[in-house]
């Protein structure tokens, strides 16, 4: 088959139920076939008590705010006024930073360990690159906050000082940390996912497509460019979204560096917070009907990357078609 | 008959598991501790008596006094037969733990609220606040050239500083308490806790006593809506950010600032002195006012003229009617012990020891928890 990751048998939802129920060879293959059936239904269970939990937790809150509590710029718990939209602003922002610096770079990377890296280079860098994913974020958090922070104090107050008409690079500059800062701790954890999955694609390209390139007198670039690149679409955008979800969800490290500030503003240097480390720096001291809003706020998390997932999915179904459509 | 190689190999196995087993079960034998004799003590009062069988006591709460705690529950395991586990999770989830009846006593930084007191005693009966140590909370500052204690501010000037009003350092309002100063024409960046902690409650508790637009924008408690600008989690967190960014203001745990050397301010009290923080000055907070009966009291903004501005006890929350008398007992002892044996560890630890009067309302305290109607306290 050409497309080995896009595989998809025609399935009816009629074909499935009836293999199911048809009588099984042995009575070993029937327990087989129950037990596996109970781990996925277990999983799916798994999910939906989590949501019906997460409703439960947070309806007190749900039925105070409305959907205010999406609109609203606040969070005192003196007042006890809750509103979620810097928090959401700033996983988005966080996360949109991350894919712009992770994604060229993974994909550069990608290249280079499928295509261009000698053999002897090759297996080494790859397991370096996957040995980031293995760094646990709170190491990662302490390494931004005493390493990356420092650094990035004096480069902000650069460009805040020479590029400071733009909207983004205004100061003040507040030790380094904030929205930039997250977003580039971020892309360091998005960054071996998608460099995997890049490569691995990459790497299903039969090497007849390429050879044909190189016959036909394209350069190396020319080759990579239309024979594999096309070929690997869809792949390197799952990859692609599979780093987001990391992105999205990551809590730990980007609590150290985001600065913890609840205000809406495009300035990158300027303090603020995601979701996550809205929730992890609040919930231990919460109570009363803040914990509630924590709850909420963890419940728009999930549905944010749930819709993110979603939309990523049809991204990359929709990449395929147009692939195979096209084709050359 | 030859056993095969594989059986061979698995009753190696097994027999080296039984003999690890063997001297696993057969080592020292926990030593047997005396009960503690009655310790000699100025106070005529009564000592509580030791359980007899070995208890286990389970505590959750503040992190701030925890290694004070630690220390205390060492020490304590050593000259009686109580073993107190105690988990530093915060003021919040002590707080929450007591309530829910999960440990045998919570430990907060802060006075529980109405709603978080009618919701524990709803359960357990009434919960007394007692306190077993001070502690103070320091403004340090990043101004280069400018020694630790040398920079003075007035409360108001603090205040408006939080809240954003005072943006520079060279603001005439800093410059009259500082004459001898130079200024510099800096920004000032407003550091925070990000999360929600009992230093904040006294921090905030003191801002709210000073500063009645303070009071009435952001309020008194251990998270707030904070007016700006910067957060950092944890001690170590705003520490670190006062001392990154140049121009920085920040307030810390004392013991965290006296540990790491970083500058302090020197506040100007109720009384008009500019006290720098110590534990002297956090003691003496105390001594300002007579002290309630119930000990739920927040002594920031004291008025004693030699007192810290910003101090406040530690309290160990402890349900008044106990249900476990083995376990109460045991708990009325450990409390005991603190009030009195245990205060000489708290300077070396940079605690601040209960002055007095504070020990004398504790005892009261300690002395009126009762099981099944008797006092647990003997005399």
């Amino acid at each position: 088959m050409d497309q080995p990751q896009a595989l998809e048998q025609a399935q009816t939802p009629g074909k499935v139920w009836r293999s199911l129920l048809r009588r099984p060879a042995s009575p070993g293959d029937g327990l087989f076939r129950v037990t596996t059936l109970l781990a996925a239904l277990s999983l799916l269970g798994l999910l939906l008590a989590m949501v019906v939990y997460l409703f439960g937790a947070a309806w007190p809150a749900i039925a105070h705010f409305g959907m205010g509590f999406l609109m609203r710029s606040t969070w005192d718990p003196v007042r006890e006024v809750f509103g979620a939209l810097p928090a959401i602003y700033g996983t988005l922002v966080t996360s949109a930073l991350a894919m712009l610096v992770a994604v060229p770079v993974s994909l550069g990377t990608a290249i280079f360990l499928a295509e261009l890296a000698p053999g002897w280079l090759r297996a080494p860098a790859s397991f370096l690159v996957e040995m980031l994913a293995a760094i646990p974020s709170v190491v990662l958090g302490l390494w931004g906050i005493f390493v990356m922070a420092p650094v990035l104090q004096p480069v902000e107050r650069w460009l805040a000082e020479s590029l400071g008409f733009v909207p983004f690079f205004r100061g003040p500059v507040f030790g380094g940390v904030g929205f930039l800062a997250g977003g580039l701790i971020l892309s360091v954890m998005a960054l071996p996912i998608i460099t995997a999955v890049a490569r691995d694609a990459i790497l299903t390209v039969p090497a007849s497509q390429r050879e044909a390139m190189l016959a036909l007198g394209a350069t190396r670039w020319e080759a990579i460019r239309h024979a594999v690149l096309p070929y690997t679409r869809s792949g390197l955008v799952a990859a692609s979204i599979l780093g987001l979800g990391r992105a999205l969800g990551e809590t730990m490290a980007v609590t150290m560096v985001i600065g913890n500030g609840y205000r809406l503003t495009a300035r990158l240097f300027a303090p603020g917070n995601t979701m996550a480390s809205k929730i992890a720096t609040q919930f231990n001291e919460a109570s009363g009907l803040e914990t509630n809003a924590l709850v909420e706020l963890a419940l728009v998390l999930f549905a944010v990357a749930l819709i993110v997932n979603v939309v990523g999915r049809l991204l990359v179904r929709w990449t395929v078609a147009r692939v195979a459509g096209g084709g050359h | 008959m030859q056993l095969g190689g594989s059986t061979r190999r698995a009753w190696g196995v097994a027999s080296l598991l039984a003999l690890g087993l063997l001297l696993v079960s057969c080592g020292p034998a926990a030593e047997a501790t005396p009960p503690a004799q009655a310790t000699a003590n100025p106070i005529p009062t009564a000592t509580p008596t030791q359980p007899a069988v070995a208890i286990r006591l389970n505590g959750a709460g503040a992190t701030f006094p925890y290694p004070l705690y630690s220390k205390w529950f060492d020490e304590y395991a050593k000259v009686s037969n109580t073993q107190v586990n105690y988990q530093s999770i915060g003021s919040g989830g002590g707080i929450r733990q007591i309530t829910e009846g999960t440990v045998d006593f919570g430990a907060s930084d802060g006075i529980m609220t109405a709603q978080q007191q009618a919701a524990a005693e709803q359960r357990g009966g009434p919960i007394l606040h007692i306190p077993t140590a001070m502690g103070a909370v320091a403004v340090v500052y990043n101004v280069p050239g400018i020694p630790s204690g040398q920079l003075k501010l007035t409360p108001d000037v603090l205040a408006d500083i939080y809240l954003k009003k005072i943006t520079k350092w060279n603001d005439p309002r800093i410059a009259q308490v500082n004459s001898g100063l130079s200024l510099p024409n800096q920004d000032i960046a407003v550091v925070h806790r990000s999360d929600g902690s009992g230093t904040t409650f006294i921090f905030t508790n003191y801002l709210s006593k000073v500063s009645q637009e303070w009071k009435e924008r952001v309020g008194n408690a251990t998270s707030v809506n904070w007016p700006g600008d910067v957060g950092g989690q944890g001690n170590e967190g705003v520490a670190g950010q006062v001392r990154q960014i140049t121009g920085a203001i920040g307030y810390v745990e004392v013991a965290y600032a006296k540990q790491n050397s970083i500058p302090w301010v020197a506040l100007r009290n109720a009384s008009g002195s500019f006290i720098e923080p110590s534990l002297e000055s956090t003691s003496l907070a105390a001594q300002g006012a007579a002290l309630p009966d119930d000990m739920r009291v927040m002594v920031t903004n004291s008025g004693n003229p030699q007192a810290y501005p910003i101090a406040g006890f530690t309290w160990l929350l402890v349900h008044q009617q106990q249900t476990d008398c083995a376990k109460g007992r045991a708990l009325v002892g450990v409390m005991w012990w603190a009030l009195h044996d245990g205060q000489q560890y708290a300077p070396a630890l940079l605690y601040a020891p209960l002055p007095q009067d504070a020990v004398r309302k504790a005892e009261v305290q300690v002395g009126s928890i009762t099981c099944s109607g008797q006092p647990l306290l003997s005399r």
